[in-house]
């Protein structure tokens, strides 16, 4: 290995994680090859040691039973995207504008930072019943957007708010050279610096508006609903249809963080060792 | 000295907003009978000192039994003993993972990918089969409670493993032409140089860790139907909203100080270890 | 005419004074440089002519107005030690800053970005990043952004100081080329004393604790100033003359008894 050492030390990948994870469709194969290792190995294990299928089924008949409920299955992972992608957009939006608030005014926001992280380290998902009980039991949409902006909400406030705040003081200088008002170096100095920092937030905010609205449909939610649909069939013992469940949530919680992880690299085109 | 006067005084104004705030969101909507984007009223918006008061209450409706503080303190020191442990495993899963995958590139591309990929999977709808799975394999001493730190350790790992790779690949050229200048080979310069060049990273990630650690905690107990903890609580209480709402936001307020104080611990480790932290990463 | 009058000056910070009693006065079209050992205060005059900083007490005029007016009018542009690019924008992006944020047309600022960047020879460069040009480049990347809207008045803050001594001489020779084409007044900070001859008019000789001049020394080199310049014996003298200065500020510092430095 150390033959190859050198490449370790290229910058860091300050874009985040989707840098890290690769970006050609080359850099896929080894996730690909272990992806298939994996799923193949899983089923020799349960197909060579009997192991009790009940509970982790083999990946054949996971695949088998989401193929038989494929209609209904992604109609319930389609709700419940719904209900994530709602909280995700009106969580994050609400934290942006707050950040951009607090940074406007600095001595408030850096002030405020250390509440927003304390705020940050409360385990929110205690809170899914609440929401529900604010919508009058859980049946409707509304009830897992609430909870999942609430998630959303304070990673990307702190992160945004942090990269706002953590601007190079000669980047600073510059514009003051230029007698620069506040909007400006706004626009062209804070929010650019802010972005990276803004993203890490945003990818957190995907997965948490998932767990989110999982979390909210477990309190009670809509019979269509992914989350309500597998804990039904786990109920009954039908673990396939379960994990066929599961896996569909996967897909779409995989769905938003690449999604957001590709707006990130095409809105990050400067930031250095991407375009090389 | 004026610092911390500072400090409290504005810790106190903070707080005191926040109470502000609620009561006169609270206020308005009723007064003003606005329904969106919820009906407010004693149920679903209960006075804060209420809130409180309901804390030093009788646990039970009927009024008898034991302090409410006192049940979710109980619930909070076992939910608390869950995350620890899933804690200090996924810590210590995810670092190592975390350097492995640093040292080696080609298996940094193949796992990399499941490692995000695996943050998505539902583990609360997961949580049950986990428990049933596990439980038949732990010692007597960690049945149920380890099944559920487990859990927690799947959603400790993760930041853990991210920044880990993250920082330990921050290392500046020049330190390490240097290092290479010593003839030091690849683990010397890990233990060397990569290490403590990452700590700034990996305490960011465990305080993110030490939050996702309860949350874990708290998501594994909800469907495990394991009495003792927080979560058992939640699930309690939730059934009793419509005519005892505070006892839900009272666990609320406890499961809030967990979180918190979980996340200082490390914060405290951090000023321990980590002299030269860029204040930046608090 | 004026374009910078320091009368005055006095900067603390804290304790310490960086500045004390500073009278300086440039006129058009003049070229000075200010030189000192660290700490003597000089990029810290730079910045109170800049109206980056505040002065503790004094004034400073520039172009006949308080310098916070010049700041607001836009009558200096400054190039910074580090060339201080934007990541988030291209070569030619951000050298149009400062017009963008005059508000040029679209068509003008381009033309100008254009004939800047010919100017600092980085023609070809337009999309690269910041961060994909030599240090050198990047340098002259803050010089075209500084000059793109003709200021009168350039500050410049030891810009070369990072650069190896060749592509020093060169940008030197650039510099004169680029000051005389432009007519404009040029205050430069240096600690290379044989750069501060060559390209000066006037040097400005400062000591430190607390940062004051100590002496002023005109050049009278014949202009234009070529590679040829730095052999002349005139030259020479005149470097010695300011590191005789230099050193004289800098003993009557050491002549100072550690026990009243103390309390000065």
């Amino acid at each position: 290995m150390s033959s190859q050492a050198p490449v370790a030390v290229q910058p860091v990948p300050r874009g985040g994680l989707g840098r890290m994870v690769g970006r050609r469709t080359v850099d896929w194969l080894p996730a690909l090859l272990v992806g298939v290792g994996i799923v193949a190995l899983w089923q020799g294990l349960i197909v060579w040691t009997h192991a009790q299928q009940f509970l982790l089924p083999k990946p054949t008949s996971i695949a088998s039973a989401f193929w038989t409920d494929k209609h209904e299955l992604w109609s319930a992972g389609w709700y419940t995207f719904q209900e994530a992608l709602g909280g995700f957009v009106l969580g994050s939006g609400l934290a942006i504008l707050l950040a951009l608030v607090l940074a406007r005014w600095r001595p408030l926001g850096t002030a405020l930072l250390p509440y927003a992280v304390a705020a940050n380290a409360i385990p929110i998902i205690a809170f899914a019943p609440i929401t529900n009980q604010w919508f009058g039991g859980g049946l409707t949409k509304s009830s897992k957007i609430a909870i999942a902006a609430i998630l959303c909400f304070f990673p990307v406030l702190v992160n945004t708010l942090r990269g706002l705040t953590s601007v190079r003081p000669q980047d600073l200088e510059l514009m003051r050279s230029y007698a620069a008002g506040n909007v400006e170096v706004f626009r062209r100095v804070r929010i650019p610096t802010s972005l990276p920092f803004m993203f890490t937030g945003l990818k957190v905010a995907t997965v948490l508006a998932m767990i989110g609205a999982v979390v909210g449909e477990y309190f009670g939610g809509a019979l269509n609903a992914i989350g309500v649909l597998i804990l039904s069939r786990s109920r009954v013992f039908q673990f396939n249809e379960a994990w066929a469940g599961v896996l569909v949530v996967c897909l779409f919680g995989l769905a938003l963080y690449i999604a957001v992880a590709a707006l990130e690299r095409a809105v990050l085109r400067w930031v250095p060792s991407t375009s090389d | 000295m004026r610092r911390a006067t500072v400090r409290v005084a504005l810790f106190v104004v903070v707080l005191a907003v926040l109470w502000g705030l609620w009561e006169g969101y609270r206020w308005l909507w009723i007064h003003e009978g606005w329904t969106w984007p919820f009906r407010v009223d004693d149920t679903t918006m209960p006075h804060l000192a209420d809130i409180f008061s309901a804390l030093w209450g009788s646990a039970s409706p009927g009024g008898v039994g034991p302090r409410l503080i006192t049940v979710l303190g109980k619930g909070a020191l076992f939910t608390a003993k869950e995350a620890a442990a899933g804690f200090a495993l996924g810590a210590l899963v995810g670092f190592t993972l975390g350097v492995f995958l640093a040292q080696f590139r080609l298996l940094q591309r193949g796992l990399l990918p499941w490692v995000v990929a695996s943050q998505t999977v539902p583990i609360l709808v997961v949580a049950p089969m986990v428990v049933v799975w596990a439980n038949p394999k732990l010692p007597s001493g960690l049945q149920d409670w380890g099944a559920v730190a487990l859990i927690a350790a799947y959603l400790t790992f993760f930041p853990v493993t991210v920044n880990t790779i993250r920082g330990l690949q921050s290392v500046d050229r020049r330190a390490l032409e240097l290092m290479r200048s010593y003839a030091a080979g690849e683990w010397r310069i890990l233990w060397k140089l990569r290490f403590p060049a990452s700590l700034p990273y990996i305490f960011a990630a465990l305080k993110v860790s030490a939050t996702a650690s309860v949350v874990g905690a708290l998501i594994g107990e909800l469907p495990s139907s394991i009495p003792n903890g927080l979560g058992a609580q939640i699930i309690n209480f939730s059934q009793y909203y419509s005519t005892e709402p505070r006892g839900l936001w009272a666990t609320n307020v406890i499961a809030a100080a967990l979180g918190i104080s979980f996340f200082l611990v490390i914060v405290l480790v951090e000023k321990l270890v980590v002299r030269r932290a860029p204040e930046n990463l608090v | 005419m004026s374009v910078v009058k320091v009368a005055g000056v006095t900067k603390q910070f804290g304790q310490t004074t960086a500045l004390q009693g500073i009278e300086l006065e440039i006129t058009e079209r003049e070229f000075v440089s200010l030189i000192g050992p660290s700490g003597c205060g000089k990029s810290t005059l730079l910045r109170i002519v800049a109206d980056l900083i505040e002065p503790s007490a004094g004034t400073v005029a520039v172009n006949g107005k308080p310098a916070r007016q010049a700041r607001t009018d836009r009558d200096y542009g400054i190039v910074f030690q580090d060339p201080v690019l934007y990541d988030w924008r291209t070569v030619a992006k951000n050298v149009a800053l400062p017009l963008e944020m005059a508000r040029w047309p679209r068509q003008k600022r381009n033309e100008r970005v254009r004939e800047m960047l010919e100017l600092v020879e980085l023609q070809g460069f337009e999309s690269h990043r910041p961060w994909q040009l030599s240090g050198g480049m990047q340098q002259r990347v803050s010089i075209a952004r500084a000059l793109s809207f003709e200021p009168p008045l350039l500050l410049m803050d030891e810009p070369f100081g990072a650069l190896d001594e060749m592509t020093r001489e060169r940008m030197n020779m650039e510099l004169l080329k680029i000051w005389e084409a432009s007519g404009s007044t040029i205050v430069f900070v240096t600690h290379s004393i044989a750069e501060a001859v060559f390209l000066s008019t006037r040097v400005v000789v400062m000591s430190p604790r607390p940062g004051r001049i100590s002496e002023v020394i005109p050049i009278d080199l014949p202009r234009p100033r070529l590679a040829t310049t730095r052999e002349e014996p005139r030259f020479f003298e005149l470097v010695t003359r300011v590191r005789e200065a230099l050193h004289l500020g800098h003993d009557l510092d050491r002549a100072v008894p550690p026990a009243q430095e103390a309390t000065a």
